[in-house]
């Protein structure tokens, strides 16, 4: 038998909330429809907190958490809104657009990008910050399928999907800060690696224009990502 | 009652926000009831006045002639818009910076041309090493993003500027909308 549940409560923006232990803050907060933004974090794949726009204030501490894995305790009050985390938050996405070449208006995605939403969401609504147009490639040597290094955050999505959920474990990342980027194999071409078995899960997860799909044109890049809760679900109900 | 005075510049862009703004189509008369267009592409006079209450600028600042032209709008302007994604984020015209001025008037006027390539040195105003957003050259007071903002958009922010309001553009417009 499995042992009880516990239950904590905590105060989320001011309201009562009572959540599972072995929840996340992200988790509690949904559970009573308050929405916190969050980028790298997909229901079905393991939380990284890479993105660190779901940092949130704890009262008591002068540090910021990352809501997605940061564990609900007893008593907790958190503040998901404040003037401060919008602030960051701005500033997260600034920095986003300002490290890579994302140009909205001649993107695959364009219209249904995460990133994009976020912006227009958040109030964001120019860079502080100056561009650095780093010299990115485009690897348009799998079958199908085309990698945008311009497009890419970092979320690590793809690099989650293809281990946790198909398997092959073909992405990872190589490099650090500035010259980090996501690879298929040992840095090789992706058309070349021997691990991907061109399931295109990778493809449905990342948020931007990054991976897509050939003959893809402006805005006709649509992600589909039904597969993934369902495949959890299936795999729960099995083991 | 004097009419609040209005300009739209055009540097580095396609027209395309030019031409979104003519899409107000007769909501312009309403907008001319109390605001007068006192410099653009789309009307006659060739210098910038010595005040204007409010300028639109279309495109990002890529020659010398851009850079000389949104300075001095700057300097003779009280409420300076960044109208759309070249002149907010650099946008298409900014995909220049990946290669570098050499590569692409190389690849401009020699490379794709069969009669006399040459790379003009006269006419044509000079590229800056790189192209950059109007705000990272001069201060820009309102940020309308956009590729092109919508005649929808332009209508409200114009309006409320005239009406000597701060536009609010939330959830009215993004990146490449």
């Amino acid at each position: 038998m499995a042992p009880p549940t516990r239950v904590k409560t905590l105060k989320i923006n001011n309201r009562d909330v009572g959540a599972r232990q072995d929840e996340t803050i992200l988790e509690a907060a949904a559970d009573v429809g308050i929405t916190i933004p969050t980028l790298c974090q997909l229901d079905g794949l393991s939380n990284g907190g890479a993105c660190r726009l779901c940092l949130v204030e704890v009262k008591g501490s002068s540090r910021l958490y990352p809501a997605c894995v940061t564990r609900v305790e007893e008593g907790m009050e958190v503040l998901t809104n404040t003037e401060r985390l919008t602030n960051y938050r701005r500033m997260i996405l600034e920095l986003l657009f300002a490290e890579r070449n994302h140009i909205c208006a001649v993107c695959v995605s364009n219209g249904h990008c995460e990133l994009q939403t976020l912006a227009q969401d958040l109030g964001m609504t120019h860079v502080h910050f100056p561009y650095r147009h780093p010299h990115m490639v485009v690897d348009a040597s799998h079958e199908r399928f085309v990698i945008d290094h311009n497009r890419c955050v970092l979320c690590t999505r793809c690099v989650r999907v293809c281990d946790e959920v198909e398997g092959a474990h073909t992405w990872d990342v190589m490099g650090r800060g500035m010259d980090a980027r996501v690879i298929t194999d040992l840095s090789q071409p992706w058309g070349t690696s021997d691990t991907c078995t061109s399931c295109g899960k990778c493809v449905h997860v990342c948020p931007t224009g990054a991976l897509f799909e050939k003959g893809k044109s402006v805005a006709e890049m649509l992600k589909k990502r039904q597969f993934l809760p369902y495949l959890k679900l299936m795999r729960e109900e099995r083991s | 009652m004097t009419k609040v005075t209005l300009a739209t510049v055009w540097l580095d862009g396609c027209s395309g926000c030019h031409m979104s703004f003519l899409d107000m189509d007769e909501r312009l008369l309403d907008l001319m009831e109390h605001a007068e267009l006192v410099y653009s592409p789309l009307v006659d006079l060739k210098t910038f006045p010595d005040m204007v209450d409010v300028t639109l600028v279309e495109g990002a600042v890529s020659s010398e002639e851009d850079l000389a032209k949104i300075r001095k709008v700057r300097e003779h302007t009280r409420i300076l818009v960044s109208l759309g994604d070249c002149a907010v984020t650099g946008n298409v015209p900014a995909m220049r910076n990946l290669f570098g001025v050499a590569a692409i008037t190389e690849r401009a006027y020699q490379e794709n041309v069969d009669l006399h390539p040459q790379v003009p040195r006269e006419v044509i105003p000079a590229l800056l090493p790189h192209c950059c957003p109007v705000h990272e050259v001069v201060n820009v007071d309102v940020f309308v993003p956009g590729c092109p903002p919508a005649a929808d958009t332009i209508f409200f922010i114009v309006s409320e500027l005239v009406a000597g309001r701060r536009p609010d553009l939330s959830g009215l417009t993004r990146f490449g909308a």
